[in-house]
């Protein structure tokens, strides 16, 4: 049976983790490479590292960053941020990337997606969507939920679907941060459409809520970061209660 | 050349035809302590005792460009021992849906897409559970049931012969197909973490 996966997420400045981590093992708090690589032995599924470096010069430190990662972890990563144009895939996946998560890029223009699923394959692409509820309705935010767009969030992600995505990365803007679990009913809206793998993320506080997304919304996989990073819920621990709740994980 | 003073025992040569990044699979032969070098060329073959086809993308795109690279008839006469990864794998078979392609036809099984054939979503991608055929030397010390990464669209077909591990996703399908020294894994097995790290020592072995 194929496993839910459990995805730890790393934000990454200038080549290093930005929100603190408290792993009593770790020589290195802010390295990504020691964090990811710790993660892998607890039994995350996969990373995902979302690079805010802001300016192109830094980027290199990222495809460093990626190389090194790629080197040391054995199990799959996406890298997201910053991904604007074809080249920038590219690099990402010389670097040893097995996937990139686009946003705001493929909103400005989607034919992004079209080209970037015919040049490395729909699994390299994931298209992560930040939506916030708004006057009766789901729309797509940008610029990390701040700013409103018009486009409707189910539309969007049915549009990025058949554009070529592999996966989607959908952040409830509402529920980040808040701890009071995933949006699981607008999850399971969005994944009765759709028929490529949903990745819940926001509102992660429990092991509970992890049983809840996927028993009530049946998404593919789960993404939290701060949870993970300040050790709240271990992932062996978090395995081990799915497992118990009739949950398919590795 | 550098690799022709070494000893060449468990060198592990890498066809090199521009299918796909080969970063991840050169990153786990590191990790696992096994050597390696790239085959460009007919003559870069005899250099190693054991032979990786990588691959990703489009399998009837891979063919061409595995054509193209003039070492087909090379790769068919081998009989040291190839493991084929991913799309490297489903080459080895007759024939892909993908691109409508014939391909090396080394095991006589075919290459099908999920689509129209399972309900789940396609790619099958993420970690499922595999069945090793009993006695496959690719599989020793990976015990049934165990994890391992696919991202995939097409899939080949299960067979009683020629399946050395099998997966479900909807429907039965070899995770692993073994013919004399001709191997192939559907899975990325630099990506599966210990398990596919046990399974290129186990082939470095053969």
């Amino acid at each position: 049976m194929l496993a839910k996966r459990i995805i730890p997420c790393l934000d990454v400045k200038d080549g290093r983790t930005v929100k603190g981590v408290n792993f009593v093992d770790l020589r290195d708090a802010g390295d990504p490479v020691e964090l990811a690589w710790q993660y892998s032995q607890q039994g995350a599924d996969e990373l995902v590292f979302l690079d805010i470096t802001a300016t192109h010069e830094k980027r290199k430190t990222t495809i460093e960053l990626v190389k090194a990662v790629a080197r040391q972890v054995n199990i799959p990563f996406t890298i997201g941020g910053g991904i604007n144009e074809l080249r920038d895939a590219e690099i990402l996946l010389n670097a040893g990337a097995d996937k990139i998560s686009i946003n705001s890029a493929a909103v400005r223009r989607p034919e992004l997606i079209n080209e970037l699923a015919s040049a490395f394959g729909r699994q390299f692409v994931v298209i992560a969507v930040d939506t916030r509820y708004v006057d009766g309705g789901n729309f797509v935010h940008l610029r990390g939920g701040r700013d409103k767009t018009e486009i409707d969030t189910a539309t969007w992600i049915r549009e990025a679907e058949d554009r070529g995505a592999g996966e989607i990365l959908l952040t409830s803007m509402d529920h980040d941060g808040t701890k009071n679990g995933f949006d699981n009913g607008f999850l399971k809206t969005i994944n009765d459409q759709i028929h490529i793998p949903l990745i819940a993320s926001g509102g992660a506080g429990s092991v509970q809520h992890f049983v809840d997304t996927f028993q009530q919304a049946n998404v593919d996989a789960a993404l939290a970061a701060s949870v993970f990073h300040y050790g709240e819920i271990l992932i062996p621990n978090l395995k081990r209660v799915l497992y118990e709740e009739g949950i398919v994980v590795r | 050349m550098h690799y022709s003073l070494r000893n060449t025992n468990n060198m592990i040569g890498i066809v090199n035809y521009g299918a796909g990044n080969i970063f991840s699979l050169t990153a786990a032969l590191d990790r696992v302590g096994l050597l390696y070098g790239m085959i460009n060329e007919e003559q870069d073959f005899h250099r190693y005792d054991h032979i990786i086809i990588p691959g990703v993308g489009h399998a009837g795109a891979a063919m061409q460009k595995l054509k193209e690279s003039g070492l087909v008839d090379h790769i068919v006469a081998l009989k040291k021992p190839v493991l084929g990864i991913c799309v490297g794998m489903q080459l080895l078979t007759a024939y892909s849906e993908e691109g409508n392609a014939n391909l090396l036809d080394l095991i006589p099984l075919n290459t099908l897409h999920f689509d129209q054939r399972i309900e789940g979503k396609v790619p099958h991608m993420g970690w499922n559970s595999i069945s090793p055929s009993g006695d496959s030397p690719l599989f020793h010390n990976i015990p049934d049931g165990s994890y391992v990464y696919f991202v995939h669209s097409y899939f080949i077909e299960s067979d009683p012969v020629f399946s050395a591990a099998q997966c479900h996703y909807g429907i039965d399908f070899s995770a692993a197909i073994q013919r004399d020294n001709f191997f192939g894994v559907q899975f990325h097995p630099e990506k599966s973490g210990k398990v596919g790290e046990q399974l290129l020592l186990n082939f470095a072995k053969l």
